[in-house]
């Protein structure tokens, strides 16, 4: 129980996957205009990344690892993504409509971001157990969401600001980023290993 | 020709369309972790968008992103044992952001708005112009937090040794801010080129 709460923490504030690992990225600059859709973002990638993990680890597990299969790892896990999201998509659009009018459009753009394949393979190399992995995933998906939405915050307001013309756009974006990984510097000494 | 150049510069996938940065900021902490990158992107790059362009014309529209990614799936894993083989030093360091170049959106970017509607030559030189443009692009990134986080390019001490070294530079802090000036650096010599 304690390793799990462990893994929730440092997944989230010390080892956050866009500020120290800078796995989606692009969502993370691209998306992270709108509070509101920075959060529909957040939720589907947090659903997608959940399920992504616990998917890939029961197929390497059970599938590769046993059939001494591992070179074949990266064209399955991208394979189990896309059809995952493929999956998903469909699932929501004919059991909930409401939900897939928020989050629809934020499904195609997953299969193509890193933080999801990224927290996959983190799962093989650190040789997580299932529990540990599906918690794994679903922590990675809220550090994401987290930073999302603290990123959309300060955008939405940076609207009103005067910002230096050739600052404009992606560079100021990526400064502040900069600024809020160093802020997230300071969860380093949260757990005393 | 025109084709090989504006990935150099114009198009360039880093500073002008931002494509690619997982790997751009997390494996640039010295120059030469850069140029492997870029190197290793060269080669998924020239492949895939030589294999894609080859069979346009069979592949159903409804599963193309499906199979493009499964080609450049296929080169990234000969990129990553290759490197585990030759350099195994330079495997560990770039550690799971070579598998990673499978989701690099300069790639399947590349296959899908370019390769996919191009002839085979014109197709593997924009390949070529984008791997190309990316390489300097890392290679400078990875220079500046190198000098400044290490006092070396390289590997070579480029100031004297009693030099304080700025951490924060080869952190992922120092990631951030490095290329958001040098994206708003770029934005400066493009205005100035224009208006000129």
């Amino acid at each position: 129980m304690e390793n799990i709460l462990l893994i929730f923490i440092s997944t989230v504030l010390i080892n956050n996957i866009v500020l120290s690992y800078f796995l989606g990225i692009c969502p993370f600059l691209g998306v992270s205009g709108k509070l509101e859709s920075a959060f529909g973002m957040g939720m589907a990638v947090t659903f997608v990344m959940t399920l992504a993990t616990s998917i890939s680890w029961l197929i390497y597990h059970l599938v590769l690892a046993k059939w001494n299969l591992t070179f074949l790892q990266y064209v399955v896990f991208i394979l189990v993504i896309a059809s995952l999201v493929q999956v998903v998509e469909m699932f929501i659009r004919k059991f909930s409509p409401p939900l897939y009018q928020s989050l629809g459009i934020y499904l195609p753009l997953i299969t193509t971001n890193c933080a999801i394949l990224g927290t996959a393979l983190f799962m093989v190399t650190r040789e997580y157990g299932f529990l540990e992995s599906v918690v794994f995933g679903f922590s990675g998906g809220i550090g994401f969401a987290l930073v999302l939405l603290v990123m959309a915050g300060i955008r939405e307001e940076l609207n009103y600001a005067d910002v230096p013309v050739i600052f404009k756009g992606a560079s100021i974006t990526l400064i502040i980023a900069g600024l809020l990984a160093l802020v997230f510097m300071g969860f380093s000494g949260l757990i005393s290993s | 020709m025109n084709d090989f150049i504006k990935g150099l510069w114009m198009e360039h996938p880093i500073f002008r369309q931002l494509l690619g940065m997982c790997p751009t900021l997390a494996v640039t902490t010295s120059a030469i972790n850069g140029l492997s990158m870029g190197l290793a992107v060269i080669f998924v790059l020239f492949f895939s968008s030589l294999v894609v362009s080859l069979i346009k014309k069979i592949v159903p529209p409804q599963v193309r992103i499906a199979v493009y990614t499964v080609i450049i799936a296929t080169f990234v894993t000969i990129v990553d044992i290759f490197f585990k083989a030759q350099f195994p030093e330079i495997s560990r360091a770039l550690g799971p952001y070579v598998p990673l170049i499978i989701v690099n959106c300069i790639i399947l970017g590349r296959c899908e708005a370019f390769a996919s509607k191009h002839t085979v030559f014109i197709s593997i030189i924009d390949a070529l112009g984008m791997g190309i443009g990316f390489t300097w692009g890392l290679l400078v990134l990875g220079s500046i937090r190198e000098f400044f986080g290490a006092g070396t390019v390289f590997g070579m001490h480029l100031l004297s040794k009693s030099y304080n070294p700025l951490i924060v530079m080869i952190l992922p802090a120092g990631a951030f801010l490095v290329l958001g000036f040098l994206v708003a650096f770029m934005n400066r010599i493009e205005k100035w080129r224009t208006s000129s």
